[in-house]
């Protein structure tokens, strides 16, 4: 089965708007906020999200990329994965309200080992989870606080998320094992 | 990466790709909590038959701030000393459940040979062979030049047009031979300056230009200056006539120094003899990373450490 596009550009931009302004909600305002992004898809969207919460409160709000691979607790099952870099604002994120920021959650293995990396470069008040997509089948007790969109998809299935940055193109695309769009 | 005897053995997309994690590993000592959990439940021997300082405290650190398990283990005040040879050793670690040995032996060969024999499954770091080869101070070194001369933005950078000068006790030095096949791998040009009795039989086909005369090789310009050790341990024979001779000869002293450009690059591997090889204020100059090169050391040997001991399918 080819894989099939479930979101486009502009799918993708209006969830982040919306993402956007569901964190500017909840945290009543854009004070004390640090998005990170989880290499590699979600740094780019940690970078988007901070350009529109800038756009709509005026405000600058600190992002930077949160590097979770020497945290994972499946390396020595895997193959070698090499880290990326981790890049925290000047201020660094004592006592902010830290943001994660991923492309896809999926088994919550990911964010688990996000938490461990954190809490090894400071402490912040809040850590809330921002996913563009949520595709089930949670293997932690794990929950996103703000979600693009919902997906429902079977285990053997493969969801790709595109952008620009690093893909040239924005999409989300869903298909069986393998197929790559 | 199953083991790292030789640079030899290293392309130049692996040399980057070994410094580009050590980058990430540096990160980690710029912080409060100087600890990754990666290599958890890891053991890792360091099988020292030779005396060192800062390798095997480099190798027990790096280990350490992976949350690895480290065993140490040096030849004196050992069975070794007793006669056990190195396949009974080796099954011993291999009994033990090490994962990676660490090994620095006297005879050139010696990490190979614990990698064939079949004797034990862990992943073996050569951490100086006899006169062979010393890869991770080597990539130390790349690691170093790297950094001083791109700063942050060194990531997936070689050393292209790098000119290295490595000057002194070429023939008894595995760091001079590491450095050759590592620094011309990423680009660099690499000239070896040394009195003719220090310099190894059969370096025609070596990828390097040879010099006898430091001033002219200094005269040049080169982008590093890398001094060696004279090795006394190793010298059983008259390979010049007095230390004064060699200093004025072939050493950095407070002369060439000053003749240096502002931005030319010091090194020394250690341990220095200093005011033989290299002067007291050389060595504490700005242009010198004899520090840096002791700090960057550690996140080299987490780096290797971490791409051997990660994986369970080997890539």
């Amino acid at each position: 089965m080819p894989a099939h596009p479930v979101l486009q550009q502009a799918d993708i931009a209006r969830a982040l708007t919306r993402i956007a302004h569901e964190i500017l909600e909840s945290n009543r305002g854009p004070s004390g906020l640090v998005l990170l992004g989880i290499p590699s898809r979600g740094v780019p969207l940690a970078k988007r999200l901070a350009e529109q919460l800038n756009e709509i409160s005026h405000a600058d709000v600190p992002w930077g990329s949160l590097d979770v691979t020497l945290y994972r607790d499946d390396l020595a099952r895997n193959r070698t994965r090499t880290p990326s870099p981790t890049l925290l604002p000047p201020g660094g994120i004592d006592d902010a309200v830290v943001v994660l920021v991923d492309d896809v959650l999926y088994s919550g293995r990911t964010i688990r080992a996000a938490l461990d990396a954190l809490v090894d470069v400071g402490r912040p008040r809040a850590v809330r989870l921002a996913v563009l997509v949520d595709r089930g089948h949670r293997e932690l007790p794990i929950r996103p606080d703000f979600v693009g969109k919902n997906l429902p998809s079977a285990r053997d299935e493969r969801v790709n998320v595109n952008l620009e940055e690093l893909d040239g193109e924005d999409s989300v695309t869903i298909g069986s094992e393998g197929t790559r769009a | 990466m199953r083991h790292l005897l030789s640079t030899r053995d290293l392309t130049r997309d692996d040399a980057i790709a070994i410094l580009d994690v050590a980058e990430d590993m540096a990160q980690v000592a710029g912080r409060e909590v100087k600890k990754l959990p990666a290599l958890r439940g890891k053991t890792v021997v360091n099988l020292f038959f030779e005396d060192s300082t800062r390798t095997r405290i480099s190798f027990e650190a790096a280990a350490k701030r992976l949350s690895a398990d480290v065993i140490n283990f040096s030849a004196k005040g050992s069975s070794v000393s007793k006669g056990e040879s190195l396949k009974d050793t080796a099954q011993t670690l291999a009994a033990i459940g090490a994962d990676a040995v660490v090994v620095r032996h006297g005879a050139s060969g010696a990490p190979r040979v614990l990698a064939d024999g079949g004797w034990i499954d862990a992943g073996i770091v050569n951490a100086g062979d006899g006169t062979h080869e010393h890869p991770t101070q080597a990539l130390l070194d790349a690691f170093t030049i790297r950094r001083r001369l791109h700063g942050g933005l060194s990531r997936g950078r070689g050393l292209d047009g790098v000119s290295v000068a490595i000057v002194g006790d070429v023939l008894h030095s595995r760091v001079a031979r590491s450095n050759i096949w590592l620094l011309t791998s990423l680009g660099a040009t690499v000239r070896l300056v040394a009195p003719p009795t220090l310099l190894p039989v059969g370096i025609d086909d070596w990828p390097v230009e040879v010099s006898y005369d430091l001033d002219e090789s200094l005269h040049l310009g080169q982008t590093v200056v890398m001094m060696l050790r004279i090795q006394t341990e190793r010298m059983h024979a008259a390979f010049f006539p007095n230390a004064r001779e060699y200093s004025r000869r072939w050493g950095l002293d407070d002369r060439r120094l000053a003749a240096l450009g502002e931005d030319t690059i010091v090194m020394h591997p250690g341990p220095m003899n200093r005011g033989l090889e290299i002067s007291s204020t050389a060595a504490d100059s700005p242009g010198s990373t004899v520090r840096e090169q002791v700090t960057n050391g550690v996140a080299v040997r987490m780096a290797v450490l971490y791409l051997l001991l990660s994986g369970g399918v080997q890539s």
